[in-house]
């Protein structure tokens, strides 16, 4: 990895100038990027790290929404207790990426613009409803999760334009996230599938929202509204679950592999999806029982 | 290709070295600062043989370019030992025979260290998840569990004794 040159701005307009120099490219925690150089997929002239960026490895809560730094590793979400409460499914869905070494350096920014279609973190954030605070050469815009990938290592944003932070909304009550994925070993695996899903229920149970993402089924992680259809209106009773999981299924599209088949991913992706939302129901009834 | 003059602390001591931009920081502990304890066993952050501890925090010196260590403070296999004495982790490491050929060793004792730094008594299963990153190939993990299991009781006895 010789002849590349290595920058760490200390402010976000030099990080954005730095990024319009051709062959330049961004760096988080690097997890992604080193392992690609290394393999000679990518050969950057100049690496911007981001990490000097003041408030960019950060994690604050504002009247109850959370603003996640695009550098913030997963040790770090690991360990703030109130995001941990809040969003259990996104905490979870980071810390099952890579081991405890990866998790000290892994950042939500680089999985996202890493872009790989099995991304653990982008079904939780996309479930969520998080957004993307994003700086560039024409200045700040906010996107939806969903609006960054478009294919394997493919994301919407432009030359010169840097992921600051995603912003989580102020949860609203009786709400609950999870996340799920499956691999064929305990730990250091890439998702078979993986499914977010989080719920909004009313006092008396009933359903009044939800957003059900899956990965690993589509070129990006899918945001499945139809799925989340299916439950508004219920108590996730059965009748909902199977029609969750009919349009989970109808919506994956994935690639057979030497991770599995077509076919097996897809009916996967719609049992994981009912787990999940049994499990997202629960923290959010239990959210309740706590306010 | 420009190299820049990095400030860092290593075991303690301020050292000052020249980094390429696309050098890891393992190839410059081990290629200008001669700490060739860290190995490279795969350099894409999946065996852990690199593994060292920087502020705090576990991770592979393969994945971090040199450059990032300026103003850090990291630690190495070569710092365990205090004065010749050994860590218990070390200790326990040769009393169990936690090792056959050693090349994952460093990794696996400085994984240990950062796991016991922040929970002084953690169960066989907490060990196992945390120490998933470090890849052997000779020895198992059994032996490894147990030595760490046994050098968090000599350590949480050495902090009562104090």
């Amino acid at each position: 990895m010789s002849g590349v040159e290595y920058l760490s701005p200390g402010s976000v307009a030099e990080a954005v100038r730095a990024l319009q120099v051709d062959g330049a490219r961004v760096m988080a925690g690097g997890t992604d990027l080193l392992v690609q150089m290394r393999i000679g997929r990518t050969k950057p002239k100049l690496v911007v790290d981001l990490k000097r960026i003041p408030g960019i490895a950060g994690i604050r809560e504002e009247d109850g929404a959370f603003i996640i730094g695009a550098a913030a590793s997963g040790a770090a979400l690991g360990e703030h207790e109130a995001l941990r409460k809040a969003w259990p499914g996104i905490v979870e869905a980071a810390n099952l990426i890579g081991s405890t070494q990866i998790q000290g350096r892994a950042s939500l920014g680089g999985n996202l613009c890493n872009a790989s279609p099995a991304a653990d973190s982008v079904p939780a954030l996309i479930a969520a409803g998080a957004t993307c605070v994003i700086v560039g050469p024409n200045g700040e815009r906010e996107v939806p999760v969903e609006a960054i990938q478009v294919g394997p290592g493919k994301t919407t944003l432009a030359n010169g334009e840097v992921l600051l932070a995603f912003r989580l909304p102020k949860r609203a009550a009786h709400t609950g996230d999870a996340y799920l994925r499956l691999i064929p070993r305990t730990e250091m695996d890439i998702a078979v599938v993986g499914a977010g899903v989080c719920v909004t229920l009313d006092a008396s149970g009933k359903c009044i929202a939800a957003r059900v993402s899956v990965g690993a089924v589509a070129p990006t992680a899918l945001l499945v509204e139809a799925a989340g259809a299916a439950l508004v209106g219920s108590s996730l009773d059965d009748a909902a679950l199977t029609n969750l999981e009919a349009a989970v299924a109808a919506a994956a599209r994935p690639i057979s592999d030497k991770r599995g088949t077509a076919e097996y991913r897809t009916k996967v992706a719609a049992v994981l999806a009912r787990r999940a939302a049994l499990i997202a129901r629960d923290r959010a009834q239990k959210d309740g029982a706590k306010a | 290709m420009s190299r820049t003059v990095v400030n860092a602390v290593v075991n303690g001591e301020p050292v000052e070295f020249l980094a390429g931009g696309g050098q890891s920081l393992l190839d410059a502990l081990r290629d200008e600062l001669r700490l060739t304890g860290s190995k490279e066993g795969c350099g894409t952050g999946d065996c852990g043989a690199c593994s060292v501890i920087v502020d705090g925090r576990l991770v592979c010196a393969c994945l971090m370019l040199a450059p990032e260590a300026e103003g850090k403070r990291i630690e190495t296999i070569e710092g365990l030992a205090d004065n010749g004495h050994l860590h218990p982790l070390q200790h326990q490491f040769l009393e169990h025979a936690a090792l056959q050929c050693g090349f994952c060793t460093p990794g696996l004792l400085m994984a240990s260290k950062a796991l016991l730094d922040r929970n002084p008594d953690p169960t066989e299963t907490e060990v196992r998840y945390w120490l998933a990153g470090n890849i052997c190939r000779c020895t198992g993990y059994d032996k490894v569990v147990r030595a760490v299991m046994d050098a968090a009781a000599d350590l949480r006895q050495e902090g009562k004794s104090k």
